[in-house]
């Protein structure tokens, strides 16, 4: 099983450092696959994008989540549940789609312009709602909600009562309570939440496809059609390790960070 | 208290408000696949069966069914099987390195699934393996086993050992043991794992695209029909038909896992 997962990426990074000859058996190192990847601006930039995208996505579906699994797990007695399950019972549904969807609710004959329309607040469709990045944001936010519900839901039911109580009792109101209780002690789920959402959207390729347009381009594509249509997978396997290289470490970034954070607020 | 319930209010209201968001792309699939017409636009035009006849006729579709069905069946008992074994040990046994193994496990889940589906279709190819439903579903396997471990772990832990113990003292293999002790107090855990694997395989796309041979699972063939406008109403019924099914589903399985647990509890109640 161990073996089974490693020799994958091994291969994938031996890969990356052969040139494609065109030649069955042939394999000539070299490190042209890197320098293209380096020095042609547009996969730079396009893994540049896919890295703000992402993190705004992250960001985005974090805050929309929060403040209901904050109901759900503070607000609502008995059937917590019944709420989880209505919440994550669309997941369950093909994500094709559901990221479809949304294509068919943006679109510029889509369900917001002809309703629009039809109710006679504008005259001609809007075209800037669909294929640009906030329609890649708010179609991610949509798609991966499950993953960020879950976790902030659970590390929020964890936390103990009474010592919310013991901050009211303390004087604090509500809101300092939260901001000084609460709040960190349910950052483990929030994080959690970040990098769940983070990690597999920057290697999205179908919601880019569907809804991002040309500005909305992600790296999956880049690598995509390095696969196939280039048919160059020597190329491929570089843009894949440069990304993997680059999610890894503002993975590692963003945690140092968040300890950073902690030890100084602990210091305060 | 009034604040109290002030905020508990306007919690509520955008939690409904966010349910909203939620539900409203889900529900415009079986909406409009009763539209009378090609385009999905408003104002909608009269109510129609006929895509829903159209998509019972597709048998591209059918055998694309019938394909995810080939590979999600074995996948979810294969990955809950691994998953069930991969749980015990680490729970059960203080083992050498179980955090790096833990980690090693969840690696499929820190890479990007287009990463991870290169990398395998790149070690397919070297290993001289024919792409087929067999590699998407090795591929399946290898990002179901770490949800199905986190469920299992999650319903293991805590798991009193003594009674496997009590077991094996009056007399049971460990075999029987496993069987008659261990399995019924994980089932309820069993049951999700299959279920969310199942679920997991059956809606992979990414993995899927890259690893097969000529054959389409679900995923691919409502991918390639999406390019087609005229096609467009029956993959709505399709996609319709898809959501009542894994609605029923999920919803039994909830119950399902409820009534393990009451029946676990007035067992361990009784004994």
């Amino acid at each position: 099983m161990v073996m089974a997962l490693i020799s994958p990426f091994v291969l994938l990074i031996g890969i990356s450092f052969t040139l494609e000859t065109g030649a069955q058996d042939e394999w000539v190192l070299s490190l042209a696959n890197y320098q293209a990847v380096f020095e042609k601006p547009q996969y730079l930039r396009v893994l540049g994008r896919s890295l703000v995208i992402s993190s705004l996505v992250a960001l985005t579906t974090v805050l929309l989540a929060y403040p209901a699994a904050y109901f759900i797990a503070f607000h609502v007695r008995g059937n917590k549940m019944m709420w989880l399950i209505l919440i994550t019972l669309p997941f369950w549904t093909s994500y094709l789609l559901r990221v479809f969807s949304w294509k068919l609710i943006l679109g510029y004959n889509g369900v917001i312009n002809s309703a629009l329309l039809w109710l006679g607040l504008i005259d001609q469709p809007l075209d800037f709602i669909l294929y640009n990045t906030n329609a890649v944001v708010v179609t991610l936010a949509h798609a991966w909600a499950a993953f960020a519900i879950l976790p902030i839901f659970v590390s929020l039911q964890k936390i103990d009562r009474t010592l919310i109580e013991a901050a009211h009792d303390l004087g604090e109101n509500s809101i300092a309570a939260f901001i000084r209780v609460t709040l960190p002690l349910s950052m483990p789920g929030v994080i959690a939440a970040l990098l769940l959402v983070f990690i597999p959207t920057v290697g999205d390729y179908v919601t880019p496809k569907m809804v991002g347009g040309p500005n909305g381009l992600m790296i999956g594509s880049l690598i995509q059609v390095a696969f196939g249509r280039l048919d160059n997978w020597p190329l491929g396997a570089a843009i894949s390790v440069v990304s993997m290289i680059t999610v890894t470490g503002t993975v590692c970034a963003f945690l140092f960070g968040i300890d950073r954070l902690k030890k100084l607020v602990a210091r305060a | 208290m009034t604040r109290r319930t002030g905020t508990g209010t306007w919690l509520r209201h955008y939690t409904i408000v966010y349910l909203v968001f939620i539900y409203l792309p889900v529900v415009l699939l079986p909406v409009f696949s009763f539209n009378d017409a090609i385009y999905v636009a408003f104002p909608m035009k009269g109510f129609t069966l006929r895509w829903w006849e159209e998509m019972v006729q597709q048998t591209g579709m059918l055998h694309a069914l019938g394909n995810s069905f080939t590979v999600a069946v074995p996948v979810c008992l294969v990955s809950t099987t691994l998953g069930m074994c991969a749980a015990k040990a680490l729970t059960s046994y203080k083992l050498m390195g179980a955090r790096v193994l833990t980690g090693l496990f969840a690696l499929p889940l820190v890479i990007p699934f287009i990463i991870l589906g290169i990398a395998l279709l790149i070690a397919f190819n070297s290993y001289g393996l024919e792409l087929s439903l067999w590699t998407v579903g090795i591929g399946h396997v290898l990002i179901c086993v770490p949800f199905s471990l986190f469920v299992l772990m999650s319903r293991l832990e805590g798991f009193d050992r003594s009674l496997e113990e009590a077991s094996l003292d009056l007399g049971e293999t460990p075999w029987m043991t496993f069987w008659r002790v261990t399995f019924p107090v994980a089932l309820p855990g069993v049951v999700a794992s299959l279920l969310l694997t199942f679920t997991i395989s059956f809606d992979e796309f990414l993995l899927a695209f890259f690893l097969t041979g000529n054959e389409s699972t679900l995923p691919l063939y409502i991918w390639s029909q999406l390019r087609f406008p005229a096609k467009l109403p029956a993959v709505l019924a399709l996609g319709s038909a898809i959501l009542v099914v894994t609605f029923v589903l999920v919803t039994l399985a909830e119950r399902l896992r409820r009534q393990g647990e009451f029946r676990s509890d007035t067992a361990a109640g009784g004994s």
